[in-house]
């Protein structure tokens, strides 16, 4: 177990190395940042300064260097647009985005599902007929045009939600939240909603090949031989059975709800990470640019470190096969 | 169209009549779905009127000679200074809604089935060369095709056409990255089933070339899962593409696209014009819908385990 785990750091950190070289090298092929943030009227003289004290005069490899040593010194370097560290930049965005993952997640788990669950219950119904074409729609209709559609009906058009924003901030327990106001609902519904709908269609599928398969297992029979209510063997033996692997996916769908933010936050203009990363890359603001992509390559290395770990855990064959 | 007895799994050797009836029986079996067979009509339809457009609509929309200012925000259905009547109106330089969904319809046609095609061959090539050599080559190959799905497609598309800049080319090849790897592992998933039978044996211990082998006798048989994957993600490159043109790292309006036509009309949605995002978008959807049911039943035909 030892030498498998050493075996999985280790090329955990070549990915992220080499991600990180990748990322770096391609942020830099993008533009040139002085032209864009220096007023075309500057003295020649200015300009050489401002070159010389972000390092752009410096080979790219020492560039590279500089800033993988400031990193490991906690130092993600300086927004050229905000004039802030990256570091609290994208902490001052991150509890919006958490915020809007947590309620479309929320919404997503409530109402799939028991759809999912009824319509693997009775596959024939015309109910579950209409269930699992909304879940192909939720799939394949792109979410920034259904998130405009959103935003025409109930906010343009009928006028009850606001159509964009982040409302009143107010406080939780510890927290600075906009759940805690009624306009920071009113504010959060639509785009969550709007980001839930992938999630959605991905947890009815899931639930119902999983509760159509369940349906026909000895165990179902057996309980049903046994003179059970229906209710009680959906709910009590079911549910519990096909809940670990929808739990497994989700989890892992949880990063990639990150990344989905990025459009219905663009969308909504919710003030979140995923809007600061299209900024940051229509501004041409460099150091914002790397430091997301690194951290999202690293969260995501580390969840699919956690899934190896957790399944070499769970299935010794994987185990004693060493490093491989 | 006329090779499709080939997507349906026989090798390209066999005799013309078998895969005539092949075809046949594989068109029965499809047209139990009369939504797919509705599907299949509304795909062919889209794609004869947008690569007609330029017979079939009044206008170029990007020629700009022959737009007109004083046409601009014409409700739909209004008759322009052209003389003629936009059927879906105008957008804010007077140009012809119709006109231009047409010609964007064509530019994201073009875009996912050129992404589809190399995200095909560059996957199949990856996963065949993991399922045939196998060790560390397999290995290697893998983990990264791996790592690559663990991530969402639209950040790396996105990642990858900030870096490259706009331009068909440019988003052509940002899909490809962000979606080879499905075809990689469908691809290595089927031929590491397939290479382990005795046909493949056999043919390894003649003195044919690799290449041979790979392609004449192992491609032909993965093949049926892989038609399925290309359906579904070209409709995913399509709308890719529409995100990126609406996030603003894809195509210019300059370059018409769906996608870039509704960020277009997104800056009016509150002004009351919501006809200049609503038809791009409801062309998108009808599309992208379509060929996803036409993957779903591909998928259920071809699936042995529905067939009689």
């Amino acid at each position: 177990m030892v030498g498998y785990l050493v075996g999985r750091l280790l090329q955990a950190a070549v990915v992220v190395f080499v991600m990180s070289v990748i990322v770096f090298v391609g942020v830099y092929a993008i533009g040139n940042p002085i032209d864009v943030m220096i007023d075309p009227g500057a003295s020649q003289e200015i300009r050489e300064n401002l070159i010389r004290q972000y390092g752009f005069d410096q080979p790219l490899w020492r560039q590279y260097f500089t800033f993988v040593g400031n990193v490991f010194q906690g130092d993600l370097g300086r927004s050229m647009v905000y004039n802030i560290s990256v570091t609290s930049l994208v902490f001052s965005r991150l509890p919006a985005t958490l915020e809007l993952v947590m309620v479309s997640v929320c919404i997503a788990t409530v109402i799939g599902i028991p759809a999912g669950m009824y319509a693997g219950y009775k596959p024939g119904s015309i109910a579950a007929k209409a269930i699992m074409a909304l879940s192909v729609l939720g799939f394949s209709v792109p979410t920034f045009w259904i998130g405009m559609l959103l935003i025409m009906g109930f906010a343009v058009n009928l006028g009850w939600l606001p159509s964009g924003g982040r409302g009143e901030i107010g406080q939780f327990l510890w927290f600075q939240t906009s759940l805690a106001t009624g306009d920071g609902w009113a504010h959060v519904l639509m785009p969550a909603i709007n980001l839930s709908l992938f999630k959605m269609g991905l947890m009815i599928r899931l639930t119902r090949a999983g509760m159509v398969e369940a349906m026909g297992a000895e165990y179902v029979r057996f309980a049903r031989a046994q003179g059970l209510p229906d209710r009680q063997i959906v709910f009590g033996h079911i549910l519990r059975n096909i809940s670990i692997p929808i739990i497994t996916v989700f989890g892992l769908e949880l990063g990639s709800t990150l990344a989905f933010a990025v459009v219905t936050e663009t969308v909504f203009n919710w003030p979140g990470v995923g809007k600061l990363i299209i900024d940051s890359i229509l501004q041409l603001d460099r150091p914002v640019m790397v430091s997301y992509l690194v951290m999202v390559v690293l969260l995501f290395v580390m969840i699919n470190l956690a899934v190896d770990l957790i399944y070499a855990r769970l299935d010794p064959r994987i185990r004693l096969k060493g490093g491989a | 169209m006329a090779d499709i007895g080939n997507l349906t799994g026989n090798p390209p050797s066999a005799p013309l009549e078998t895969r005539a009836l092949r075809l046949r029986n594989f068109w029965s079996d499809y047209r139990k779905s009369w939504i797919a067979v509705l599907a299949l009509v509304v795909i062919i339809v889209m794609v004869v009127a947008s690569f007609g457009a330029p017979w079939l609509v009044p206008q170029d929309p990007y020629d700009l000679a022959q737009l007109d200012w004083g046409d601009a925000f014409l409700q739909p259905g209004e008759t322009g200074s052209g003389g003629y009547v936009h059927l879906l109106g105008t957008d804010n330089v007077g140009r012809d809604m119709l006109s231009a969904i047409l010609y964007g319809l064509r530019t994201s046609f073009l875009i996912g089935i050129s992404a589809g095609v190399l995200a095909l061959t560059l996957g199949i090539s990856i996963g065949l060369t993991a399922a045939y050599f196998g060790g560390r080559i397999e290995a290697l190959l893998m983990r990264i095709v791996d790592l690559q799905l663990s991530m969402p497609a639209i950040l790396l598309a996105l990642v990858v056409a900030a870096m490259l800049g706009q331009g068909v080319g440019q988003i052509v090849l940002a899909l490809v990255v962000a979606q080879y790897a499905y075809f990689a592992r469908t691809t290595h998933g089927a031929a590491s089933v397939e290479r382990r039978k005795d046909y493949i044996e056999a043919a390894r211990s003649t003195p044919l070339p690799t290449r041979r082998i790979l392609f004449k006798h192992l491609l032909p048989n993965v093949l049926p899962p892989l038609i399925v994957v290309a359906t579904v993600q070209v409709a995913s490159a399509i709308s890719l593409e529409a995100t990126l043109s609406f996030l603003g790292v894809g195509l210019p309006l300059t370059e018409p696209s769906l996608g870039s036509l509704i960020s277009n009309g997104f800056k009016y949605i509150h002004a009351g014009r919501s006809w200049l995002s609503i038809y791009p978008g409801v062309f998108l959807m009808i599309t992208v819908v379509a060929i996803n049911l036409v993957g779903d039943q591909v998928r259920t035909v071809i699936d042995p385990r529905n067939s009689r």
